[in-house]
């Protein structure tokens, strides 16, 4: 699975490119900022987004040749934890990692929109799931053939940044039955197309999240991204490199809300002592730093191997994914309970990492899907 | 040769070729029960003729101590090669040549802290198991508690004089010789009056009796020392300066032990073991689960030790973190056999039935959680010199 000439640690570049998001993000992006959005009503900020592109970060997947700075999936990993520990709100992950991943193996008609993401004039929905977990072969959204075009007609359940983004990177079946992996095809499509409908949803993480409903969309034959009725092949690298990105994103979530809750550890005071001084709540403190530092490895092992070995990918994917999902769980379920009753109050922070976390865990996902991969590839 | 990726692809061709070439083919593969670790030592006696031959051919490579250097038995290889090494031989299925305390702890505390004499003394009887060791550190009142070690050594002039009693001390009726935690100093602060002496087990006054485990095993002894003259020179290190060498050698122990999760099951997963053992087991669902959950973390463990050694190979040490290792791999290793436990069902309730040995191997690793520091001393490892938690 890992490549033994890989080192799991963070490269020289990599430790500076940490370090400067991680100072961008504090100031420009602090737990405060996703309150505001939410008191505000939006799914995210449109100025950090702004800031991002600037910073080259929109352009982390996209090659150098389509205006990107190609730093990798690591690097893509090492922003979306920065981004996780402030749980900065963006459509960085449906845009630059996974829309990037798919346009870059799709050919050179993509460089356009490639280029475009870097440049931060494209942003990317990615609409697959139609039930409440993730299955993109239960697909069942038609793709009607129509002449030399199709309509799309049927609605995709809960899309990320699907009231936001300008375009929209959708599944759709356009032979077999639902269930089957061959049949579906990828189409790339303009958000604001005639029949296209995106009802936002009002989510506990106070993010963008849409139901789209589609009421025979017009899509022609340029608007495939890989071959027709083999989209899951196209959809592949980017769902990939996302699961990667998000499992980022949640350990970087974990790990602040253990390090906030550290803090007050050794700060909270009852019994006249410190309440960090008890063993009890050492010993919860530490076994969870334990999993967060098991879960990081699989994390740097996912974006060397999407790096080095993309196609052996599949197991560190969701390695990855599946820890980082369960070691978000626990932390935030722990933060909450070491906290007390203030870790129940809307006015401090940590309840907002716990929302976040669960949404994390179900999207592109959840445990029981990635556990199964490893599984099947071991035997069980 | 270079640590530069075409040397070592070079490497590896060539240390894979020197296995396939050396190890004898009916010891490769074979799986890694008691009968196939070779200990060495004065009473070591060869069950397999062929063992002693894939002994000689690595201790004349200088692989049996890969790391070591080839003045004192080893092969003087770094890091990287040592990792190549290690990958191939698991990837051929050939067995470690020998295994002891002395490759695993009293050497790497005499390369550290050791006088030249030292060195030269013991390295080269250790790397070509001629002398087994065995560690004396645990007492009857220093258990977790190390440090209230209480059997002393009393400097007579010409040699020390040990009295006192050990508890677990792993395989001392088999040992050659101790490395052993004394008192030197009663009256300064625990930490304080502790060295490192080395005893020869022949010495008068030295016995031993083994413990009978629940496994049914005695791999531990008690070892008792009733007036032991020991020379003056075997004093490894500075005097009342033992327990940094502990430190530093429990370190090296829970990295060690921590890293047995993988090593026990031969790097199998728990589920391959049980699909090749009766695969329809796996239709119980809830053994399915967590047979795929202890998969997942094993994994992710499996990485996690990748890491460290990565950053080791950086020169930048684990330290405390290796608690965790400590920590985490044997409550993931008693896990896993309590999932072949239950897969095995009643077949597995004989001590010699169709699964001889898992039983006793998984009475055996209830140990592992204790042994080397336990659990919970782990955690209070981690809460406090890792996370900086307060004392009150």
């Amino acid at each position: 699975m890992k490549d033994m000439t890989q080192s799991l640690l963070d490269t020289e570049d990599e430790v500076m490119l940490r370090d400067a998001a991680r100072g961008f993000l504090a100031d420009a992006s602090p737990v405060s900022a996703l309150r505001a959005n939410r008191d505000a009503g939006r799914g995210h900020d449109p100025a950090l987004w702004a800031d991002m592109v600037q910073m080259g970060w929109t352009g982390v997947l996209v090659p150098e040749g389509a205006g990107g700075a190609d730093m990798g999936h690591r690097a893509a990993g090492i922003l979306a934890e920065e981004m996780g520990r402030v749980l900065a709100a963006s459509p960085y992950i449906s845009t630059a990692v996974i829309a990037a991943s798919i346009l870059r193996q799709a050919g050179p008609d993509a460089r356009g929109m490639l280029q475009a993401i870097a440049e931060g004039q494209a942003t990317y929905s990615v609409a697959l799931d139609e039930g409440p977990k993730f299955a993109p072969a239960a697909t069942a959204m038609q793709a009607t053939r129509q002449g030399n075009a199709f309509r799309l007609s049927g609605a995709k359940a809960f899309v990320a940044d699907g009231r936001s983004a300008g375009r929209v990177l959708v599944l759709a079946r356009t032979s077999g039955a639902a269930g089957e992996t061959a049949g579906l095809t990828l189409f790339d499509i303009d958000a604001t197309r005639a029949g296209l409908d995106r009802a936002p949803l009002s989510t506990i993480d106070s993010r963008d999240h849409a139901r789209l409903v589609f009421d025979g969309v017009v899509a022609n034959g340029d608007d495939i991204v890989g071959d027709l009725d083999n989209g899951l092949a196209a959809l592949r690298p980017g769902l990939e490199a996302g699961q990667a990105a998000l499992a980022a994103e949640l350990t970087g979530l974990a790990s602040a809300a253990a390090a906030i809750t550290l803090d007050y550890l050794k700060e909270r005071k009852q019994f006249d002592r410190t309440i960090g001084s008890f063993q009890a709540l050492q010993h919860r403190a530490a076994h969870l730093w334990s999993e967060i530092e098991v879960t990081s490895s699989a994390i740097a092992n996912a974006g060397r191997v999407l790096d080095h070995t993309p196609a052996d990918a599949s197991i560190a994917v969701s390695l990855a994914k599946a820890r980082a999902a369960q070691t978000a769980k626990l932390a935030v379920s722990e933060a909450v309970q070491m906290h007390g009753g203030i870790g129940m109050t809307d006015a401090y922070d940590i309840g907002f990492f716990m929302k976040r976390a669960r949404v994390g865990a179900e999207w592109l996902g959840d445990y029981g899907y990635h556990a199964a991969v490893i599984a099947a590839s071991r035997g069980i | 040769m270079s640590d530069a990726p075409q040397d070592m692809h070079a490497f590896r061709a060539e240390i894979s070729g020197w296995i396939s070439a050396n190890c004898p083919a009916s010891l490769m593969g074979r799986p890694m029960d008691e009968t196939a670790i070779v200990w060495g030592g004065r009473k070591w006696t060869f069950t397999d003729d062929n063992q002693r031959l894939w002994l000689e051919r690595a201790v004349g490579r200088g692989l049996t101590a890969p790391r070591w250097p080839v003045d004192y038995g080893g092969a003087g290889l770094s890091r990287a090669q040592e990792k190549i090494y290690r990958e191939e031989m698991e990837r051929l299925g050939a067995p470690p040549p020998l295994e002891s305390f002395g490759l695993w702890m009293l050497g790497p505390a005499l390369l550290e802290f050791g006088n030249d004499a030292q060195k030269a003394a013991h390295l080269p009887k250790i790397t070509r198991g001629a002398i087994r060791w065995c560690q004396g550190y645990s007492e009857p009142g220093a258990g977790s508690d190390l440090a209230n070690v209480q059997t002393r050594a009393e400097d007579m002039g010409d040699h020390w004089l040990v009295n006192g009693q050990k508890i677990w001390t792993s395989y001392a009726d088999q040992a050659d010789w101790i490395f052993a935690l004394v008192r030197t100093d009663r009256d300064a602060a625990k930490h304080k009056g502790i060295s490192f002496l080395l005893m020869d087990m022949d010495t008068p006054g030295i016995t031993t009796r083994p413990i009978r485990l629940i496994s049914g095993k005695s791999p531990f002894c008690e070892t008792f020392f009733d007036n032991v003259k020991v020379p003056k020179a075997n004093l490894v290190g500075e005097l009342n300066r033992g327990w940094d060498i502990a430190k530093y050698l429990l370190t090296h122990e829970r990295e060690m032990i921590g890293g047995g999760a993988r090593g026990l099951l031969g790097g199998r997963s728990v589920g391959q073991i049980i699909a090749s053992q009766d695969g329809d087991v796996l239709a119980d669902p809830v053994l399915r689960a967590e047979a795929m959950q202890a998969e997942v973390d094993a994994l992710a463990f499996g990485l996690t030790m990748e890491r460290y050694k990565d950053q080791a190979e950086a020169g930048r040490g684990v330290g405390n973190a290796s608690a965790m290792l400590k920590y985490y791999g044997t409550e993931l290793n008693k896990r896993r056999y309590e999932l072949l436990m239950a897969a095995a069902g009643s077949d597995g309730l004989e001590w010699d039935g169709a699964h001889g040995g898992l039983a006793p191997e998984w009475l055996r690793t209830k140990a592992n959680s204790i042994e080397g520091g336990t659990s919970e001393v782990m955690l209070d490892i981690i809460a406090k010199r890792v996370l900086e938690m307060p004392s009150q």
